[in-house]
């Protein structure tokens, strides 16, 4: 798992790999929220919290259509399949190499972009906070939906349409989260609810993923 | 003498064809006589004048598109553990009629909520979640058709339906955390046995869901037909391209 985890980083942050281009996008769409409603920092101030976690999720769906898409081309995933370690190991292997390129990179940068749409002081902590809670179970939801699709063709678009409910939940929480904090209130409810989707999601989506994929390797 | 015996395609073909007219005739009779008394013989409510009548849609549709869902969950359940096709192939069949309810009961909501809120939509709870529930419909019915293989697609999309319900449910619960609700509450709760409607409605709306329940079945049944015939068709031609 070690392995398959390490190889599966090298391979994103190696050029070509597609490593980065999430964080250039969440910044094109925190960049993007001024110019559509605006540079009042009243009003900025108010959606931040919201913007934020909605550009994370949406640079989170950037990569996953690749998650397994690659190795199920190649071949890999069928030497996977077969291989000692159990696929839902694999999976959460997978998964986790996902979200330390890709939830834990966002999580990181957040604060930086929270400082453009002029996030007030006290929702930086708890922002982080959410999305490091959030984020991995943004990661989990998409390795079922890219285990769903990866026999496909063209898959992305219809791995958004299944993907993106599936996170309502955690916006809702992780958005919440966020914004009480902004405001000034106890954040910790949202916060709570939020790490239990996260860690529901841990332990129970491996197992449709697996399963998932071992009917798209039939 | 078991239910399983019907997951024989031949003897649920003979059975359903019994039944399906019954459903038929079931949904035309108390649809008819439900909607026609409701709309025509009630009168009009306090506060809600006529509008009060898009009631007699607007709870049966919403009724029958959380349990074509459930009947989705419940057949997709079968096929991953029993493997019988006709299960499969009825859960792909109630997708288009449980979207359809559920996109009745978000129109006639909206048309309802236009007098008496003054709004057309509002992100209420129930609201939220029916839309959310509509986009797992879009998703469900949006892999089906993207996939050949047809068992693997049987497979992917139970899971997916599966991993979908749970998720439902954890939006509902999450979108009341989320806002407060506009949306009044249950007038038939049936845990309690209670109900807050009067009976000069109450019982054109039974005779209306009774209706709304036995038109879905009508239909699943035929659309479940269709699908079993489409399959043995495309069977004989691969025999016959076989043979030739």
């Amino acid at each position: 798992m070690k392995a398959l985890l390490l190889r599966d980083l090298r391979l994103a942050v190696r050029a070509g790999g597609g490593f980065g281009l999430a964080l250039a996008f969440f910044l094109i769409v925190t960049m993007l929220v001024p110019f559509a409603v605006g540079s009042d920092s009243q009003t900025l101030a108010r959606i931040a919290p919201g913007t934020l976690w909605l550009g994370a999720l949406l640079a989170c769906l950037l990569s996953l259509e690749r998650l397994f898409a690659l190795d199920y081309e190649d071949g890999s995933l069928d030497i996977l399949a077969t291989a000692p370690i159990p696929l839902e190991g694999a999976v959460i292997a997978k998964a986790a190499a996902h979200w330390l390129t890709t939830g834990l990179p966002l999580t990181l940068a957040a604060p930086v972009l929270g400082v453009l749409l002029h996030l007030p002081g006290p929702g930086y902590g708890v922002l982080m906070l959410g999305l490091a809670l959030g984020t991995p179970a943004l990661s989990m939801i998409g390795a079922f939906g890219a285990a769903l699709t990866v026999g496909l063709k063209r898959g992305g678009l219809l791995l958004s349409l299944i993907v993106l409910p599936l996170y309502v939940p955690t916006l809702i929480f992780g958005a919440d989260a966020a914004s009480r904090a902004a405001m000034g209130q106890g954040a910790s409810t949202p916060l709570l609810l939020l790490g239990a989707v996260t860690l529901g999601c841990l332990a129970l989506l491996p197992f449709a993923a697996a399963a998932a994929l071992r009917v798209n390797l039939r | 003498m078991s239910l399983w015996e019907y997951a024989n395609p031949v003897k649920f073909m003979a059975l359903s064809g019994r039944v399906l007219p019954w459903a038929w005739a079931i949904a035309a009779l108390t649809l008819g006589t439900g909607l026609i008394w409701g709309f025509f013989f009630t009168g009009d409510a306090d506060k809600f004048g006529s509008s009060v009548k898009v009631i007699y849609v607007h709870v049966p549709s919403a009724l029958m598109a959380i349990n074509a869902w459930f009947m989705m969950l419940v057949t997709s359940l079968i096929w991953l553990v029993r493997r019988h096709h006709v299960s499969a192939l009825a859960a792909k069949a109630a997708a288009p009629v449980g979207v359809t309810m559920t996109l009745i009961a978000l129109i006639t909501g909206a048309l309802w909520g236009q007098p008496t809120w003054g709004t057309w939509w509002a992100w209420d709870p129930r609201l939220t979640s029916f839309l959310i529930l509509f986009l797992f419909y879009l998703g469900y019915m949006a892999l089906w058709s993207a996939l050949e293989d047809t068992d693997a697609a049987a497979d992917l999309t139970s899971w997916l339906c599966i991993v979908g319900s749970v998720f439902a449910v954890l939006s509902r619960y999450a979108a009341k955390f989320w806002s407060q609700g506009m949306h009044q509450g249950t007038t038939l709760p049936v845990a309690t046995g209670g109900r807050t409607i009067s009976d000069i409605y109450f019982y054109p709306l039974v005779l209306a869901m009774v209706g709304f329940a036995a038109l879905f079945v009508a239909l699943v049944l035929l659309r479940t037909r269709s699908e079993i015939n489409q399959r043995r068709t495309a069977a004989l031609i691969a025999r016959k391209r076989g043979a030739a």
